[in-house]
């Protein structure tokens, strides 16, 4: 019963849904590259933001703009807060002191936002239409497209920044070798809160589209665990590897999902992509993108 | 222009490295500290540059002065900015940038657009074979291209001291020429002054006016280049020419052993 009509449904939400796992596991693969930290937060960040639009919204009635621009600013301003007084006492430490750290601050973070907001699960409503667009066999919700778009843009921006500016640039040369960045005349610890408080702006849209799409509370957080086999299959610093590995992950929990649930009683979405993710990780440790050690020989 | 005031350093708050080192380096000249492996070269460059803190070393006593004002307090950026730069040894490119991205990442502290274009054409008129290369990742450059490309990389924040740590290291002997012709070129072109860190004292006292040796965290001797030159004991230690009746040693025949190593 191979019915492509039902096949090209679920690719076609697995991509979308995908580059909305890409936009995500961008603020990761940013924050990685230029600072070699992992951030375990990331989810979290993401729902934080997500409650700073639902609450402006809903709580206050700001327009969507207010809101959103608010989200932006307080989640830049928490990139950089955050590197300044939790990761810069880090710095040199061994690389297991920022991931428990950013694990401490996982927990903390799930554990303020209901406290200050409610744990209630708050709408963030959006002015868009609910019925899905119907094209061919497709079959496609508004949002999805929405979050998919938005996921583009500000991959090509920053895959642009990296690649073409100079600050990119620089940023790039403190992945490399932060001592020889130094001696550039590169200000590292500026570079460093430049790469947090760019993950305050991708979370920020994160949490507005996928708070859009299954409501702020807690849980919302969980999205934080696709980022995991986006960037393993990826490549930990790679953003076209966050683009590749993001799609390859929407579509096969998508497709996973349609043909394996029926049978297993639901749950498939959850476990394929890391059933992908432990494969990967033992063909390719550095993913389809990630920097390779160069050896001349 | 640049004087280091009776240094100490110290590493990890107790590894002393720098024993009270003094020295000078004259604005437009080549100055060259010789010394053996471990001898505290490197270090002297590195509390200059201020690059130290990154490796948790400290200036505990002394002080660096340049143009009269005191920088060893500053942070390595400051440093760039006030027109020092260290070009490590061992040919730290950014491997995952292309030899062209190294050139604008060296160029950070320049803030005019129009000023890094032309600091790449200087680069590549000085390294042709860099211009050849632009595009191609600095990881996979062969070695000499890749010393090329740090010294490039350096003149790209528009210094007036380099401070250049052996970069004859592992080249081989044309390509070395090649190299310390071109430092030589930018001394007198660009009126770059410069500080050179050399193994190969050879080399190093035939393109400097003035020398420094260095043992132990100590400056054991000082003199212009051709006194270095004639002085029996760097004959003898540096040079590897054995003088009968030379005085035998400034420490031990351990060091000299040691330093045989490296007589090139
Ligand atoms: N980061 C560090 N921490 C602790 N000790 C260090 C550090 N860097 C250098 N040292 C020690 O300081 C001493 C001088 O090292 P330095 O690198 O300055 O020597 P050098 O003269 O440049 O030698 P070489 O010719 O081998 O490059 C050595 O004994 C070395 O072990
Ligand atoms: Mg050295």
């Amino acid at each position: 019963m191979v019915d492509w009509q039902f096949f090209a449904l679920l690719l076609s939400n697995g991509v979308l849904i995908g580059l909305m796992y890409s936009l995500i596991a961008l603020g990761f693969v940013l924050v990685y590259k230029a600072t070699d930290a992992i951030n375990f937060a990331q989810g979290e960040f993401v729902m934080i933001a997500g409650f700073l639009v639902a609450v402006a919204l809903g709580a206050y009635g700001a327009p969507l703009w207010l809101a959103v621009a608010l989200a932006l600013a307080v989640m830049i301003a928490f990139g950089f807060g955050l590197e300044r007084v939790m990761l810069r006492p880090l710095i040199g430490r061994p690389i297991v002191a920022v991931i428990m750290a950013t694990i401490g601050l996982a927990a903390i973070l799930r554990g303020f936002g209901p406290l200050m907001w409610g744990a209630e699960t708050k709408p963030l409503p959006l002015p868009i239409p609910d019925e899905p667009i119907v094209w061919g066999p497709f079959f496609i919700p508004p949002i999805q497209l929405l979050g998919a778009g938005v996921s583009l843009l500000f991959l090509a921006i920053f895959g642009w920044f990296f690649l073409r500016s100079r600050q990119g640039i620089a940023m790039r040369a403190v992945a490399d070798s932060q001592q020889v960045a130094m001696a550039m005349g590169v200000n590292v610890e500026r570079y460093f809160a430049l790469a947090w408080a760019m993950t305050g702006i991708v979370s920020a849209l994160g949490g507005l589209i996928w708070g859009n799409l299954l409501g702020v509370d807690v849980h919302l957080a969980l999205v934080g665990f696709k980022v995991f086999p986006v960037v393993i299959l990826g490549g930990l610093d790679s953003i076209p590897g966050a683009i590749i590995g993001g799609l390859i992950v929407g579509i096969v929990e998508n497709v996973a999902a349609g043909y394996i649930d029926p049978w297993v009683g639901g749950g498939t979405k959850d476990f394929a992509p890391y059933v992908l993710m432990i494969l990967a990780l033992m063909i390719r440790p550095y993913g389809i993108f990630g920097k390779q050690i160069i050896e001349r020989v | 222009m640049l004087a280091l005031n009776n240094i100490e350093v110290i590493y990890d708050g107790i590894i002393l490295v720098l024993k009270g080192a003094s020295l000078n380096v004259r604005e437009g000249g080549i100055t060259t500290l010789l010394g053996a492996n471990g001898a505290g070269k490197s270090t002297t460059l590195k509390a200059i540059s201020g690059l130290l803190r990154s490796e948790r070393g400290e200036v505990t006593k002394g002080s660096i002065e340049f143009h009269g004002e005191r920088v060893d307090r500053l942070p390595p950026h400051e440093i760039v900015r006030r027109g020092i730069v260290q070009v490590f040894e061992g040919r730290r490119v950014f491997e995952h940038l292309t030899a062209e991205e190294n050139l604008i990442a060296g160029a950070h502290v320049v803030s005019d657009v129009r000023r890094v274009r032309e600091g790449i054409e200087r680069v590549y008129e000085y390294f042709p074979r860099l211009k050849e290369r632009r595009a191609v990742q600095a990881g996979y450059l062969s070695g000499g291209e890749q010393q090329m490309l740090v010294i490039g990389r350096a003149l790209m924040s528009r210094p007036r001291v380099m401070l250049l740590d052996e970069p004859s290291l592992g080249l081989a002997p044309m390509l070395v020429e090649e190299i310390f012709g071109i430092v030589q070129r930018l001394n007198r072109e660009e009126e770059l002054t410069v500080l050179l860190v050399e193994q190969n004292a050879t080399l190093a006292l035939t393109i400097a006016e003035h020398g420094y040796v260095m043992e132990n965290g100590r400056i054991v001797l000082e003199g212009s280049a051709d006194a270095l030159r004639e002085n029996a004991d760097i004959k003898e230690f540096y040079l590897g020419l054995t003088e009968v009746g030379a005085r035998k040693s400034y420490r031990d025949v351990k060091h000299y052993k040691r330093r045989k190593r490296w007589l090139s």
